[in-house]
Parts: structure tokens; sequence; C-alpha cells
């Protein structure tokens, strides 16, 4: 009890002191009309898009915001709460929270073809999209890794610590689920889908494997060759790391699959505009953008053939509040630090 | 000013009827179809609702002193049967501490009173929602009480399942009600297939027509209705002959007897005071008198056929028509002196007829024996069997056969009989009877010849 109440105190002081902390903002057009969009995307990813879009809508003055998840979710509560005027759309990957966001009420209702094309996996209550499709890959280190070596799946890789503890100690990485939301998110994910879970999070710790918050830093580290392996990276940061030495795996047992989830906040004031942003998502041109920028991953052309069946999405859908749950999560994170701690020990 | 609706037709009223019962039935059915799918979809949920919570209640554990719930998936697996719902769950301690749960801002408690398992309904952001409320009771060693678990969930599902439920029952129901409604227009059109025939008809009929319409093979209540109306149409039909005949009549009786009448009165003014001016005279006076008689007579045989189809029939005792003849004390004028009798029994004898009519016919019967008949005469009433009898009798041989052939129709005027002749009175006497449903009844007895009018007899007290 006493440790669920200190979480809670230490978010609720993190949050307030988060809570007006963009990290950048970029201005699209010069329009009458403002739009804000606030975005977990990196504004350099997503730019063409936006820039397309400013020229299909003249009228509009976007002004993007680039937030952390943690932030922004923190920001959108507050505004939902408060009824402060929030932003006309958000576009986040921490999707858990924006399943949290239209449980609680704050999002707005949007009906058109396209969106209603999507699948069920990828919309809930027409309040919540996914518009982009990027998979949790492994990432490796081609120069230093043989073809033979490299891991296909959980299972050859919970192998190769196995066989070769030596050669991956302390160049294993993945994300601190403390630290980093989309970590905590996949591994949750992780520890619903199979038990190799706790298998690989006491390989992890038998070879000291370096739990790191950020994804440039893991690509990063991958492409220097500090690392060997990092493991759930998000795809896409690793297509846009434009780093050669880099290799990517879809693991074969099953790939999660994640997509960027789009609301539209019940208080909006440009709710056309925020519904046309996200018709104009969903467009197959839009689409193509995204692809090039790494946001779309078409699977089956993926480098590993991958089959149909291992492709996990992370549905939107209120069963992400559990991943969302202090308890829960407390337990998890107990779990992660106790195998961490006790396998790896610094 | 709106013109007035036109009055609508049978088979519109009926249609009307119908679909108006039909509505009536659909509106209850759809009524109940509802409040059926409403029920089944509470239950449907209100389990996976309960499923869940117990779920939740299962996954509490106590760590340290401290209750912690290990969430399970598989709870909201079971609440994403309604996948477009919002969900709410939170879990509390003894007094209400918070464990967990979606919100901890926003809270929703049961409200008070019952233990366990209990259902309500609550806002959920301003949304209706249903809740369930389970409670599980620890009695461990470093933790004892209740954990409260409260799921809930919005009801766009619900709803969703309602309305499938009752539009899955009421096509079905939908469908009946248009075959109903198109069997009920056949049955409609086919059960007034004859009055259509009938209005046709009758739009069709020349308005002189006055002929029966055929009733045969037409339902009851509509050949009650025509045969009233034929029975109508019949009396019409016979007032316009009678006028027809009281017409010809006239014309044909009084043509001879006032040509006869300017004969003699030229004669008279031919030869003014001679012998043969003062037969003329004598003659024009018997003639003018014969001429009233007959007047009379025809202005009686149209009042009786007129009175014999628009009188009343009403009770009458034959035996007072003879008294009252009797009393008129005619015969006097006709046949002084004559003997005269009144031969009637101590019962009545009673029919159903227009006394006005029998007391012509009567008269005229009686007339014609202190005419033609040989004295003393006799009248009287009698009844027997199922007959009543008013007869008139003479001691005479009565008409000679020739004459006897031809009694009873209208023109027996012959140029060899007189004009204070028995044809009109006879004729009167027949047109009585045939209206009363009688006959005439002319025999020679032992006493003399008889001249009777027979009619059923009514019933005692009838």
């Amino acid at each position: 009890m006493m440790r669920i109440r200190h979480l809670l105190l230490i978010l609720a002081t993190l949050l307030p002191a988060a809570a007006a902390a963009q990290e950048a903002t970029h201005r699209y057009g010069s329009g009458p009309v403002p739009f804000l969009l606030r975005s977990t995307t990196d504004n350099s990813i997503i730019q063409p898009v936006m820039e397309r879009f400013a020229e299909r809508h003249p009228q509009l003055a976007i002004t993007y915001e680039q937030w952390g998840s943690n932030a922004l979710f923190a920001q959108s509560r507050a505004d939902c709460r408060v009824g402060s005027p929030p932003a006309d759309a958000v576009l986040s990957s921490a999707v858990q929270q924006m399943v949290w966001l239209v449980n609680a009420a704050c999002a707005h209702p949007h009906r058109s073809p396209a969106a209603l094309a999507l699948p069920p996996s990828r919309r809930w209550r027409n309040e919540l999209w996914g518009v982009t499709t990027e998979p949790a890959v492994i990432v490796y280190n081609k120069q230093m890794l043989d073809g033979a070596d490299v891991p296909r799946s959980r299972f050859a890789l919970l192998d190769a610590l196995r066989a070769k503890p030596g050669l991956y100690r302390g160049r294993i990485a993945t994300y601190d689920i403390a630290a980093s939301g989309l970590g905590y998110l996949f591994a949750y994910s992780d520890s619903l889908e199979a038990t190799t879970f706790g298998a690989l999070l006491e390989g992890f710790a038998r070879v000291d494997a370096v739990a790191t918050c950020c994804s440039a830093e893991i690509i990063a580290g991958v492409a220097e060759g500090r690392f060997l392996i990092a493991y759930n990276v998000l795809g896409s940061y690793v297509a846009n790391a434009s780093a050669p030495e880099v290799g990517t795996i879809l693991p074969e047992d099953y790939t999660l699959v994640l997509s960027r989830a789009y609301m539209i906040p019940a208080e909006a004031r440009q709710k056309a505009a925020a519904a046309d942003l996200l018709d104009f998502l969903l467009s197959p041109e839009a689409q193509e953008l995204l692809a090039e920028a790494g946001l779309v991953t078409e699977i089956a052309a993926a480098d590993s053939g991958l089959a149909p069946s291992a492709r996990r999405s992370i549905p939107l859908a209120p069963s992400l509040l559990v991943a969302l749950d202090p308890n829960r999560r407390a337990l998890l994170l107990k779990f992660w630090s106790d195998t961490f701690g006790s396998g790896g020990g610094p | 000013m709106a013109e007035p609706r036109p009055p609508l037709t049978l088979a519109a009223r009926v249609l009307g009827a119908v679909l108006l019962i039909l509505l009536l039935g659909g509106v209850l059915v759809s009524g109940s179809a509802w409040l059926n799918g409403q029920q089944a979809a509470r239950q449907a949920y209100d389990r996976i609702l309960l499923g869940a919570a117990n779920d939740i209640a299962e996954s509490v554990r106590i760590q340290a002193g401290t209750p912690i719930a290990d969430l399970p998936v598989s709870a909201f697996q079971l609440l994403a049967q309604a996948p477009e719902d919002r969900i709410y769950y939170a879990v509390h301690g003894p007094g209400q501490v918070f464990i967990t749960g979606v919100d901890p801002q926003t809270e929703i408690h049961a409200p008070e009173g019952g233990g366990g398992a209990g259902y309500f309904e609550a806002l959920l952001n301003d949304e209706p929602a249903r809740f369930v409320r389970v409670t599980r009771r620890f009695a461990e060693r470093d933790f004892s009480g209740p954990v409260e678990v409260v799921v809930g969930q919005t009801l766009r599902a619900r709803r969703a399942m309602t309305a499938d439920l009752m539009l899955d029952a009421l096509w079905p129901m939908a469908a009946a009600g248009l075959v109903l409604l198109v069997m009920a227009w056949v049955v409609i059109r086919t059960a007034l297939r004859p009055l259509d025939a009938i209005t046709a008809d009758l739009a069709r009929r020349d308005p002189y027509d006055l002929t029966p319409i055929a009733t045969g093979r037409l339902p009851r209540e509509l050949q009650v209705v025509l045969g009233a109306m034929n029975r109508f149409m019949g009396r019409l039909d016979g007032q316009v002959e009678a006028m027809r005949n009281l017409i010809s009549d006239t014309a044909h009786q009084l043509r001879t007897p006032v040509a006869a009448i300017r004969v003699q009165a030229e004669t008279a003014i031919a030869e003014p005071g001679g012998d043969a001016s003062r037969r003329a005279l004598d003659r024009l006076l018997a003639r003018t008198r014969s001429l009233g008689t007959l007047l009379d007579q025809l202005l009686s045989r149209a009042l009786v056929v007129h009175r014999t189809d628009s009188a009343p029939r009403l009770p009458v005792d034959l035996r007072e028509v003879a008294l009252e003849i009797m009393e008129r004390d005619d015969h006097a004028l006709l046949a002084p002196g004559t003997d005269l009798r009144l031969e009637i029994g101590e019962d009545p004898v009673m029919v159903r007829a227009d006394a006005f009519s029998l007391g012509e016919a009567a008269g005229n019967l009686l007339g014609n024996a202190l005419r033609h008949g040989t004295p003393p005469v006799a009248i009287g009433a009698e009844r027997r069997g199922g007959d009543a009898i008013l007869w008139v009798r003479d001691a005479g041989p009565g008409p000679v056969p020739a004459v006897m052939a031809q009694l009873g129709s209208r023109f027996n005027r012959s140029a060899g009989t007189q004009e204070n002749s028995t044809g009109i009175g006879l004729s009167i006497v027949a047109s009585v009877a045939a209206a009363f449903r009688g006959r005439v009844e002319m025999t020679q007895e032992e006493e003399g010849f008889r001249a009777a009018l027979v009619l059923p007899a009514a019933q005692e007290g009838a």
C-alpha cells in the first residue's frame, strides 16, 4: 500500500512539472485558422506528411507540438478534466494512455469511410484510430554478428544467450521499462503474449543486459558495436536512424505491431479540420508518405518473411487499461527489477 | 371552407379497421419485444459484468499486509464482449481506501445497503452505465476485512443487442402483418362482391323498371335488404297499376253512360213538352242516378285498392262488419221493404284486415244480392276450420252460368248488361279477397245462392 501511495505521490509531483513540457514546436501553413496538433512523433520524421497536409488545407495555420508521451497524457487529461482548451488533435505512440483518454470520455467521435475501413484492432468507438503500422523488432549489428548467429525468433535468442553467454555479456540492450513508456507497453504485451517473457528476462539478466531509456541511444549503440543485439526496438526508429550497420529482424514466433493512436479531443475547436487530418493520414497518399518515413511497415515485404499468424497488433481496446493499472504496473516493474536485480547484479 | 370529403367505401372502412387493429397489435408486440430484448440483453451483459468483477476480486492478494490486485486481462477480455463500451473498475479496501482503479479521480460508489453482488446504474462520465459490486472478505494473518470491487460498463452493446433482438422478433411479425393485410383485403373484396354486383345492377336499371331484383345467391343480410326493397317496389308497382286501372276503368265505364245521357238530353231538348220528352227526362234521371252509383263504386274500388296496399292490418271481427252493414240501412234505399236477416254466432270471427275495405266488400255483396237476388236476403259471418267467412245469401237461383264465368273481372259490362251491374261491385270483393289472401266463393245451396268472402282466420287473441 505504501509503495503505491509513493508511486502516486511521485507521479503527482512529476506530472505538473512536465505539463508544459513540449519538446519542440513547428509550424506548417499560414492560413487564418489555427490548428494545434500534439504528437509524440519526431517532427523530422513526420514532416513530409504534415507539409503535404498543409498544402492541401491552406486555410490552416498548423502548430505541431512534439511532446513526451507522459507529459502529453498528463496535459490531455488535465485539459479534459478542467475543460481548458485542448489540442485539436492528439497523436501518440503511448496507445494505452490514448485508450484511457477515450475511456474517460475525452474524445470526439468521427465516422468516415476511411476510418470505418480500419480493422477493429485499430479502431475503438470511432473515437480512436491507429494510423501507423510499426513492428517491435530485434536489431543487431551486421558487421559483428554472423548471418548464422542472427536470432530469427525469441527462442533462437534465448538459445544464443545460453550457448554463448560470454559473447553477449553486457552487449544486449533493451528499454528500461520503468523509464520508457514504449518499453513498458512492449514488455506488458510480451507478458500477455507468451511465457518466453520470463525466460527472456532471466536470460537478459544472466548476460548483464543493459536496460536503457531511449530508442536513439539503443540504435546508436548497436550501430557503433557497443551492443550486438537490441530487443523490442520500434522499427520506425531503426528505419530513420539511417545506420547501414544495423540489421532488423521481425521475430518469427510473434511480432508486436504498434499503431500510433489518433484522437480528436471532445472539446477541440477545429474538429472538422482534425477529422480531415485523420482521413488524410489514412489516405493511400499519406500512408505512402508514412511508409517512406518508416511509420508504416508493410510487414509481408520485410526482409524476414513473417507468417500472418505471427503478427500481433497491440489492439486499441479497453483491455489496454490493464497496462495503465497502477497495481499491475507496480507488479510488472517489481518482476522486472527482481529478475534483473537477482540475475545480473552490477 | 374545405369541401366535405366523400364518404368512405365499405371496403375502405373495414380495411381501415383491420389496419388499425394490426397497427395496435404491432405496437403492443413491439413493446413486448423491446421489453423482452432489454431483459435478455441485461441478463447477458450483467453476467459478463459479474464474471469480470469476480475475476478481479479473485486476483486480489495480500502482499505484506496490503491488498493488491493483479488485474487479469481475462476480465477485460470478458468486458470486451461489448467492444464499443467504456469501462470502469475500482478496487477499494476497508473504509473505501483506494487500492486500484481506472481513474482515482472518478469514483463511483454503489448505493448504500446490501452486501455481496449488487447491480446498480449510474452515470459514467455523463454516459449512462451499469455497474456491479462484488465484495470479497479476507481473513488473513496480516489483513482482514472486505475488499470491494466495482466494475461498470456503458450501455451501447446492451442497446444494440436489445435493438437486434427486437428487430429479429419484429421482422416476422411485420411480414405476418403484411400477409394478414393482403388476406384481409382479399377476403373483404370477396365478401363485398355481391354488394358491388347489386350496386352495378341498380346503377344500370331503368328508373321505370319496378321488377324485383334477383336475390338468389346473395348473403342473408343482403337478402333481407333486397327483399324489403323488392316488396317496396312491388307495392309501388301495384299503386302505379291501380292508378292506371282507375284511369282506364273510369274512361271505359263512363264513356257509355255519359254518351247515353247526352242522347237523352238531346231528345228532351228536341221534343220539348212532349210525351217523348217526358220519357227521356225520366231516363235521364235514371241514367244520372246510375252514373252516380257507378262513380261511387269506381272511387270505392280505387280506395279499396289503395287501402289494401297501405292501411295497416288490424284484427277485425267479421260479425261486426256484417252488423255495421245491417245498421247502415243502405239496403232500404236499394230495395225498400226487402226482408234482411242477420245470422251471426256467439263467437267472434276474427281476421287481420282493413275494416273499411271489408265493409266495402260486404256492402257490394249485399248490394248485388238486393239488386239481383230473390228475397229474403241474409248476411252473416261464421268460422269454418281455418277460414273466416263473411257471406250474403238470397233465396234465388243465382246468376246464369254465362254471367258467373265473367264475375269478378273489371270489364264485364257487355252491351246487354245494365249500368248498375254486379261488375265493379264483385271486382271490389275480388280485390279485397286477393289483398287479404282470401277468395270469393259462389255456391248454390238449399236455401238459395250464397256469395261469400273467405279469409284466413286470425289466431285467437292475435
